[in-house]
């Protein structure tokens, strides 16, 4: 084109088009992408996205007088189709300046397919914004049910970032208190908390970053007789326990009710994290058929940690949750990922099912519940290491 | 040569080492080649039957061995045999 046919687009601002809107028949043209018109739009407009205009926009007007408004999240891909529309000889084509942004902040009215209200969609935004998530996501998110196994340094971090994506309902099972040593990494609590229950100090942080977020506390230990009436409620189970009766006891109480746990481990500077899902890929037994003698397995108060690796594998673990609510990506299921601090890397191992796992292999009884967790030919099971 | 990652726990028996390289021409000669140099890292490895102890997992690479030929599993210079414990963090 020579500078004479350069195309200027002609702009208004929204209140211009709203006022305009309400008395003509001006065309409402929106070229967003179907997830961003289903979270909110203009009454009256009519979606055709940016990759379709050319080809889309004769069928929909196909009189090149006809005056059409148009416009988009913020005003950039609406210019650049108005100078597509005007190129193809359309006279009468003016960009709504600022997009759907500004007609917002002018406190203009729009409709929304979504059940969020006024604050959660913008609360939300960063995630109703992406494709794979949109209101759609966004709705799972809020009505999922996970439950966390310990508010410790795994259960912290999990907690803090499943509540800001809103997961609807976060149980969380411990029966410890706030110490003061826990505060180098378990970020939920604090000082004022100190001394009180864990369960009641991620309660409290919860409900301050996130009113929509329902918080159950269990305020005991689990065992064979109480673990099926807590787990049977939630969708996802969170593995952030201090001991290895409690992640034995949990594998074979969810997958006897098909429940995935996302679990994870940290110690010193190392790090694991997998996801079981009951019968798709191995159980926890699967990968570890035996629980090491307690010399051999020392706990972080013998060992010590660094503080970020709670931090590192709990968020390992939302994001783990976040996939599996979603239903997007690819959960780490017969994928053992560990990570290790200090070099900071990245190493992943295969996990398959055991074709001879007691619990989820072919030839597995039902064990009476009595006995889940329990390794009949072990005598000296974890004897002494029961953690606090 | 084959190199050993050798886990936390294991460490201390190893001089602080988290990397072994050690000759084998399958995992059973590694490992035995670890304890040779290192023995306090037996108990963790071996039963007294010589088997390697069922709480033990051992990858080839990414693969668990039990998957593989067990101990018989050749190994290459290149590869790296992982000792992987099970991990429960917490305190007591």
């Amino acid at each position: 084109m020579t500078p004479q046919d350069q195309i200027v687009v002609q702009e208004i601002t929204p209140q211009e088009a709203f006022e305009e809107l309400q008395s003509s028949d001006a065309f409402l043209l929106d070229t967003r992408e179907p997830h961003e018109y289903a979270e909110a739009r203009i009454e009256g407009s009519k979606l055709i996205p940016p990759a379709m205009v050319a080809s889309e926009i004769e069928a929909a007007v196909p009189d090149k007088s006809q005056r059409i408004l148009i416009h988009c999240r913020s005003g950039a891909r609406s210019a650049a189709a108005a100078e597509t529309l005007m190129s193809m000889g359309y006279e009468d084509v003016v960009n709504i300046s600022g997009g759907i942004i500004e007609w917002t902040e002018q406190g203009l009215p729009t409709n929304s397919d979504s059940s969020l209200t006024p604050e959660q969609r913008d609360r939300y935004s960063r995630h109703t914004l992406l494709p794979e998530v949109g209101v759609d996501g966004q709705a799972k998110l809020l009505n999922a049910k996970v439950l966390l196994l310990g508010a410790g340094g795994l259960g912290a971090p999990t907690a803090l970032y499943l509540a800001a994506a809103g997961i609807g309902k976060i149980g969380i099972v411990d029966d410890d208190v706030v110490d003061a040593s826990n505060l180098q990494r378990q970020v939920i609590h604090k000082l004022s908390t100190v001394g009180t229950p864990k369960s009641s100090s991620a309660r409290e942080a919860i409900e301050n970053l996130n009113p929509d977020v329902e918080v159950v506390e269990y305020n005991f230990r689990l065992d064979a007789s109480n673990i099926l009436d807590v787990i049977k409620d939630y969708d996802i189970i969170v593995d952030g326990a201090d001991n290895f009766p409690t992640r034995y006891l949990l594998n074979d109480a969810s997958v006897r009710l098909k429940k995935p746990v996302v679990s994870a481990s940290i110690l010193s500077f190392d790090g694991q994290i997998s996801t079981f899902m009951p019968y798709e890929g191995p159980c926890y037994r699967c990968l570890y058929p035996s629980p090491p003698p307690p010399e051999l397995a020392p706990s972080c108060s013998e060992n010590g940690v660094l503080g970020v690796m709670a931090g590192m594998m709990g968020l390992l673990q939302a994001n783990e949750v976040m996939k599996l609510v979603l239903d997007i990506g690819e959960p780490l299921i017969g994928r053992l990922l560990l990570y290790e601090a200090l070099g900071t890397r990245f190493t992943e191992l295969k996990v398959r099912r055991d074709p001879e796992c007691p619990i989820c292999g072919p030839d597995a009884v039902d064990i009476p519940e009595s006995e889940m967790g329990q390794f009949p030919d072990y005598d000296a099971f974890c004897g002494g290491h029961v953690g606090s | 040569m084959p190199s050993v990652k050798i886990p936390p726990v294991l460490r201390q028996h190893t001089g602080g080492s988290t990397d072994v390289d050690v000759a084998g021409a399958n995992v059973g000669e590694v490992l035995q080649a670890l304890v040779d140099q290192h023995p306090d890292t037996k108990a963790q490895l071996f039963s007294e039957d010589g088997e390697l102890n069922r709480f033990v997992n051992v990858y080839l690479n990414d693969e668990d061995v039990r998957v593989l030929d067990g101990l018989e599993t050749a190994v290459k210079d290149s590869d790296t045999v992982m000792i992987l414990p099970a991990m429960a963090g917490g305190s007591n």
